[in-house]
């Protein structure tokens, strides 16, 4: 017989679970699979889909390209000052993106802190496909970065070492070594910050406005949508949803494809000296 | 072959590791864990940067405090064998071996009998072979000096046997500095012609193992040495004893099965002297004049011949040895342990 402190859990359990089911659930059960893909195809929708791959690509292009080796940098060399970088490159996980907007706009905008020298060489960013991409880079960059700090700390010292010893210098080391024993944590840290960076908004929303076929993503378009055609915006949510679910698989499958065990930490082997 | 100069000073957590040694052939470097052995590999690799003095290969200096010299790790002439060997698990073992490889590593595959694994991951081998494809990554490069880091540890006992003989032949016959380290005094006298005690980061005693067990400087060294290792050729023998013939055509017997050639292993508190030639149970004597008595605590230290016995103070002054005295030291068939050495 079941005690009631183990229903207690299962009913918590249960009401958690039917809560993020429901609203997912209507959302698929307000529209057709084919009206779904045929708003898709509207005007509207299009761009924004556009306008999205177009900013997120490369967005995410810049977090791997600068992230990837910051991230070796900070998991790899101990220096003064580690811990408050560590804090600083997590700090927009927990930024308010509308202090993250607004943040942008005090330093990019027309009369911020760097707008007179964009200025000076015709440069403008607010409301543009670059301040797009500025916010998405600040808000998803944490979400590779952190981890790929911890995939770099989880490769076995010994073996960069090896490769040191072996003649490979720092630069051979990384890319022979460090690089392909960490591309599990890394494609998964990349999958994560790519989906949290597709669905940015309130950053971008201050910082970029929402035009459409300019700066008006998807998460833009969708709000943009409520009162003008509920079925597109719909629609667009559950595109959204079927590429998170999708993301969310490849990350918990991908670590289970390119994950090495590490040999040399066999649990056999006796601690030897020092 | 260019010696390994070494002259270090480094502070480790607990003690300052200080330690003067030239390595030329096969030396071994052993001691008690945490003695701060491993760092002594890790300095010369370059890995961990020493406090002062210098490490040199020939007249190179790799590091050199004065100077300011501290040459990078990929650009000294070494090869380091890891303690859990370290092979590179997302590379075939022919890649593993290519990783730093000065030409072509077929007749390295071929010579370590790895030919046949070279397509699979390290992850499929065993301990042994694993060892084998390590020191064959260490060797590709040509190295001016190999560095072993407990080579042995990660082995069980019955592999472990087999790959020590293995080890001994190669390391013999490279032609460059070795240095082993090992918490084993035996692994240390199987493998190495010329042995340093490595205790809290100071060498207390350098020496041949023969020269270790007869005269140890320490208490410590006398503990840590242990036994007698005499080398010599197995064959089987009548009552299925085996007889050893070693180097100096003495023959002794073991309850020990092997055949080829073996490392006698007897504790020197199992062999008793004589003045004479016992009538009593054991099997082998070794007939010679004393080359040496060292007290250690309540005990002394003969050594005659090949062969050192420990015996009570007590009983050394009851027979009023002296050396050069002529003597007989017995031991028991039973307490002559044999391991192989090819």
């Amino acid at each position: 017989m079941k005690r009631p402190f183990d229903i207690a859990l299962a009913v918590a359990a249960g009401l958690l679970l039917a809560f993020i089911l429901l609203p997912l659930l209507a959302l698929f059960l307000r529209i057709s699979p084919a009206d779904l893909f045929g708003q898709l195809g509207s005007g509207v929708a299009l761009d924004a889909l556009l306008v999205s791959l177009k900013t997120s690509a490369i967005a995410h292009a810049v977090v791997l390209v600068v992230g990837t080796p910051a991230a070796y940098l900070v998991a790899s060399r101990r220096f003064p000052g580690r811990a408050v970088v560590l804090t600083l490159i997590e700090l927009p996980l927990v930024l308010p993106p509308a202090v993250a907007g607004i943040a942008l706009l005090a330093a990019f905008g027309r009369s911020g802190l760097l707008g007179g020298t964009l200025n000076a060489v015709g440069v403008s960013i607010p409301f543009t496909q670059a301040a797009v991409v500025l916010a998405v880079v600040f808000v998803s960059s944490p979400f590779y970065v952190r981890l790929a700090i911890a995939s770099f700390e989880a490769v076995d010292p010994a073996l960069v070492e090896a490769a040191r010893t072996l003649g490979a210098g720092p630069r051979r080391t990384f890319f022979r070594v460090a690089l392909p024993l960490a591309a599990g944590g890394l494609s998964a840290a990349s999958a994560l910050a790519f989906a949290r960076g597709l669905g940015e908004f309130g950053a971008t929303i201050m910082f970029a406005g929402s035009l459409r076929g300019v700066t008006q993503t998807l998460p833009l378009a969708i709000y943009a949508q409520l009162d003008l055609d509920f079925d597109v915006a719909l629609s667009l949510g559950a595109f959204l949803v079927l590429v998170s679910v999708a993301v969310l698989l490849a990350v918990k499958l991908l670590p289970s494809w390119t994950r090495f065990t590490s040999i040399s930490l066999t649990p056999s082997a006796p601690s030897g000296s020092s | 072959m260019d010696a390994l100069h070494l002259d270090l000073a480094h502070t480790l957590r607990s003690f300052r590791l200080e330690l003067a040694l030239d390595v030329d052939g096969v030396v071994g470097l052993a001691g008690p864990s945490g003695a701060g052995k491993s760092t002594v590999l890790r300095t010369i690799a370059g890995l961990v940067r020493p406090d002062a003095r210098r490490i040199a290969l020939g007249e190179r200096a790799w590091f050199d405090a004065d100077a300011r010299v501290n040459v990078p790790p990929e650009q000294r002439s070494v090869g380091l064998v890891f303690q859990d060997y370290a092979l590179f698990p997302h590379l075939t073992v022919a890649e593993n071996v290519g990783f730093g490889a000065a030409r072509t590593i077929q007749p390295l595959l071929a010579r370590f009998g790895i030919e046949s694994l070279a397509h699979l991951k390290p992850g499929e081998l065993s301990g042994g072979e694993r060892q084998r494809v390590a020191l064959a990554r260490a060797l590709a490069r040509d190295p001016g000096v190999l560095l072993l880091d407990e080579p042995l540890a990660a082995l069980d006992a019955h592999t472990r046997a087999r790959v020590r003989g293995e080890l001994r032949g190669i390391l013999a016959g490279l032609g460059i500095p070795a240095l082993v380290v090992t918490h084993s005094f035996e692994d240390a006298a199987a493998l190495t012609d010329r042995i340093g005690v490595l205790v809290d980061g100071r060498l207390v005693q350098v020496g041949t193992a023969a020269e270790l067990v007869a005269s140890p400087t320490t208490p410590f060294v006398a503990d840590f040495t242990g036994a007698n290792l005499l080398r010599g050729r197995a064959r089987s023998a009548s009552d299925g004893l085996t007889e050893v013939v070693l180097s100096d055509g003495t023959v002794i017997v073991s309850t020990d099965y092997l055949s080829g050639q073996v490392g006698a292993v007897i504790h020197p508190w199992e062999v008793g002297i004589a003045r004479a030639m016992p009538l009593d149970s054991m099997q082998n004597h070794v007939q010679g004049a004393i080359e040496s008595i060292v007290p250690v605590a309540n005990r002394v230290r003969v050594r005659v011949g090949p062969l050192t016995a420990e015996i009570t103070a007590e009983s050394a002054a009851r027979l009023d040895l002296a050396a050069g005295d002529e003597v007989v030291a017995s031991f028991k068939a039973s307490g002559t342990r044999l391991i192989p050495l090819s």
